[in-house]
């Protein structure tokens, strides 16, 4: 079943969902189908239970972080050049928000083929970071939206038990988020070498 | 002191002369009782060098113990996370003197290839003292073994009195170590300075 | 469904519910097992609620191993993550190797000669063996039999790990494989030697049989404990032999023919009750299949080139896009998701960790059974808390 025909057949199923197909340019062709937040539920409950398609197993879930980029147009604009009409180049710079994402690889055991690949977007990557859960759906989803949780930040309304997973409890930041600043300085951070370099030539000294 | 030929003469006469410095560090150093204790990869190389082929038994150290109470060996196998060296450190606390720690491989060293990371602690000697460091990723168990060499060897030499009596026979020093809290980015204190000295950055903070 | 009802955990929160009820807070027992414990495999820790022996309820706490794989592969190039592969389930670096390559290959649609899947099969069935044989070392060893069955599985990692380092120069970190192949070609005299490992493999596998197959304490430890339905195991993501010994059918090796798996001929053991003893079983019974394919393709490899000539190996840079590639690890499927911007590194780095993700229904195991067969439990399991953690 190509991916055209996964979204016609979900959104003739579930009426007003929005199934947008992100299409991959890569040599492994694996697109995947973007998904609006107030369907996924009814969605990810007809793909595993009604569908052809059977998808009984969810593998794989992730979040990507994906920064506020700056996109530039060239666009070609007519305008008048000391009163003669003329085809200008113009750059429109235009600032794309940044947004997490969450992507869910779908397999089917019973039918023995997948993967089908759902994503969702959050609004944001400040305050509207909600994202309903599919745990309830898959349970294989449970320990790896805690991890997103941790990692990403993403909030997923509806998981059982929404705690850090990875990191300890108290811990305030979101490491695997692009802009996150470690701790540590770990290219110029002080090492004993030196002490044990001048020690050493001291104890050579003695002898 | 008896004098070291009269003592091979002796020896040549069948008499056995000791002192109880020797006697006390050659019980102590052939039953070094390690803790068992894996952290990751270098841990599974830890088994294997207790096993049939390598048999860490002839070196008096197969009794591997659960409890740190009745361990004189930590041999920290692995990567020390940030989340974990609070632990490491308080079971490093638990064991009674005299105590010794291995620091196997370049992990435990100094954070090795996970160095960059932001959860890798970077060398357990930042919180603990560690007695011989092994080189490698993992350590062949070889390596292993000549490292618990190393340490029968500097048990050898420890004098029983005198200004350079070791830790457990002298009440000065202090036997357990600041265990580190969870703070909101990262470890609280982020290293102990008594084990240690941080010569950069004391010069960079003093200069 | 009605079944889909008892996958949720909130069945587990009732089940607890109905074990405490009458039981006042107090006469409960809160133990915190790990991360420093023996039988914890490294440094896992459960939460566990106790009534007398009994569990009713756990809570696996993990990420005292998590040394930030993902963020180290978004921050290297793609060929510098492959050492970093090695690490995640230490026992088994080859086909950690084997998964990543295969992403990267997947991503820049890149080919593999013959030669070169031919000796990916062999590594990584030679792991798949060294790895099922120390597990059953590990649970066993668990479970009170201390030392001897993991004495004769680590004599014959130990034949297996000296295959390895002549291939590859490392006993555990491997390296071994590229992206459109693999790294060096097998030594003169290699394949004489591995062939006669693994002709002498049925006979230890015969032997540890004998030892462990019928011992009446063992079977008595492990049968009818730690069952886990085939509904919940594939709704929970369960994967390896975990998932067939529940008797679900689902060998990625078949379902997907990675390399060239399509050309042996060899059997996917299932199990009926998904207990431990089961998940034992079905690793012996995969350590003879694997001996299978080991033969078939010791027998078949040919001659050839072990690279392909238009992989590039520095400056690699991949199209823009994503790819997922997965494949049938010794502890169950283990994926790489990796979406490439067109930069020489990974965008986003994702490892899909198969004991991770088993751990899922490690309270659904538990609940209701004793606190050693947690134990027992956790050892079937299988996990590798360099995997689990990142």
């Amino acid at each position: 079943m190509t991916i055209e025909q996964v979204q016609s057949e979900i959104q003739s199923a579930i009426p007003g969902a929005k199934v947008e197909i992100i299409l991959n340019p890569s040599p492994s062709a694996q697109h995947s189908l973007l998904l609006d937040h107030e369907h996924v539920l009814a969605v990810a409950t007809y793909l595993r239970d009604v569908s052809e398609l059977r998808l009984d197993y969810c593998s794989n879930v992730t979040g990507i972080d994906w920064l506020p980029r700056e996109k530039s147009e060239k666009v070609k604009v007519k305008n008048l050049v000391e009163g003669v009409e003329q085809e200008v180049e113009e750059v429109h710079k235009t600032v794309v928000p940044g947004y997490l994402e969450v992507v869910y690889h779908l397999f089917s055991v019973e039918k023995k083929h997948g993967p089908v690949i759902l994503r969702l977007r959050t609004e944001d990557r400040a305050a509207k970071v909600h994202l309903p859960s599919l745990t309830p759906i898959w349970r294989a989803a449970e320990f790896q939206e805690r991890e997103i949780f941790d990692l990403y930040g993403v909030i997923f309304d509806g998981h059982p038990d929404l705690r850090r997973i990875l990191m300890w409890e108290g811990f305030v930041d979101h490491p695997m988020r692009r802009d996150y600043v470690e701790p540590d300085d770990y290219e110029y951070e002080p090492t004993p070498h030196d002490h044990v370099l001048q020690r050493s030539r001291e104890e050579s000294g003695r002898h | 002191m008896i004098d070291e030929q009269l003592k091979i003469e002796l020896s040549r006469q069948g008499i056995f002369t000791t002192t109880l410095e020797e006697l006390y560090n050659w019980g102590r150093k052939n039953s070094v009782w390690p803790l068992t204790f894996g952290l990751a990869c270098c841990a599974i190389e830890m088994i294997a060098t207790t096993m049939a082929r390598y048999d860490l038994a002839r070196f008096g150290a197969e009794v591997f113990r659960p409890s740190p109470r009745q361990a004189d060996l930590m041999i920290v196998s692995g990567t020390v996370t940030k989340k974990m060296a609070p632990q490491v450190v308080r079971l490093y606390n638990q064991m009674p003197e005299p105590k010794y720690v291995i620091a196997m491989g370049a992990c435990a060293i100094s954070g090795g290839p996970f160095k960059q990371g932001y959860n890798v602690l970077k060398g357990i000697d930042r919180y603990v003292p560690v007695d011989v460091h092994i080189p490698g990723c993992p350590p062949r168990p070889e390596a292993l073994i000549h490292a618990f060499m190393t340490l029968q060897k500097k048990i050898d030499g420890q004098h029983l009195s005198g200004a350079d009596r070791p830790r457990h026979l002298n009440e000065a020093l202090p036997s357990e170590f600041v265990v580190p809290e969870y703070g909101a980015h990262d470890l609280e204190p982020r290293s102990n300075d008594l084990v240690w000295p941080l010569p950069m950055s004391k010069a960079v903070t003093q200069g | 469904m009605s079944s889909m009802t008892e996958t949720t955990s909130a069945a587990n929160d009732e089940r607890s519910r109905k074990l405490t009820a009458g039981i006042s807070e107090g006469q409960l027992l809160e133990v915190s097992m790990g991360p420093h414990h023996p039988s914890t495999h490294g440094v896992f820790r459960m939460d566990v609620v106790l009534d007398g022996e009994r569990v009713v309820k756990l809570k696996p706490v993990v990420g005292y191993l998590h040394r930030n794989h993902e963020k180290i592969g978004e921050n290297n190039s793609y060929l510098a993550s492959m050492p970093y592969t090695d690490r995640l389930d230490y026992l088994c670096s080859l086909t950690n190797n084997w998964a990543y390559a295969l992403a990267v290959e997947t991503l820049a649609g890149i080919d593999v000669p013959e030669r070169a899947q031919y000796l990916r099969v062999i590594t990584a069935e030679l792991t798949r063996l060294q790895n099922h044989s120390s597990v059953i070392g590990f649970l066993v060893q668990d479970m009170g039999a201390s030392g001897t069955p993991l004495m004769y599985a680590f004599r014959e990692r130990e034949k297996i790990l000296d295959l390895f380092e002549s291939l590859t120069g490392s006993r555990m970190m491997c390296n071994y494989m590229r992206f459109g192949g693999c790294r060096i070609d097998l030594p003169a005299g290699w394949l004489d030697r591995a062939k006669k490992v693994v002709a002498g493999f049925p006979q230890f596998l015969d032997e540890y049989e004998n030892l462990l197959g019928t011992n009446e304490i063992l079977m008595a430890r492990t049968q009818g404990i730690g069952a886990l339905s085939r509904e919940l195991a594939i709704n929970a993501g369960v994967t390896g032999p975990l998932l067939r010994a529940s008797g679900v059918n689902y060998d990625i090796r078949k379902v997907d023919k990675y390399g060239i798996y399509d050309r042996f001929d060899f059997k996917v053991p299932l199990g009926d009750n998904g207990d431990v003893y089961d998940r034992y079983m079905i690793r012996i019974l995969e350590m003879r299949e694997s001996i299978k394919i080991l033969d078939q393709a010791m027998c078949d490899i040919p001659p050839g080139p072990i690279m392909d000539p238009k992989a590039k190996i520095r400056g690699f840079r991949p199209k823009a896009g994503e790819a997922y590639g997965r494949i049938e690890a010794p502890k169950g499927e283990l994926g790489f998701y990796l979406i490439s911007d067109g930069s020489g590194n990974p965008y986003r780095y994702r490892v899909r960790p198969p004991s991770f993700v088993n751990l899922t229904v490690l309270e659904d195991m538990c609940i209701g059974n004793y606190i050693a067969d947690t134990i027992a439990i956790l050892g079937s399991i299988d996990i590798v808390l360099g995997e689990v953690d990142r």
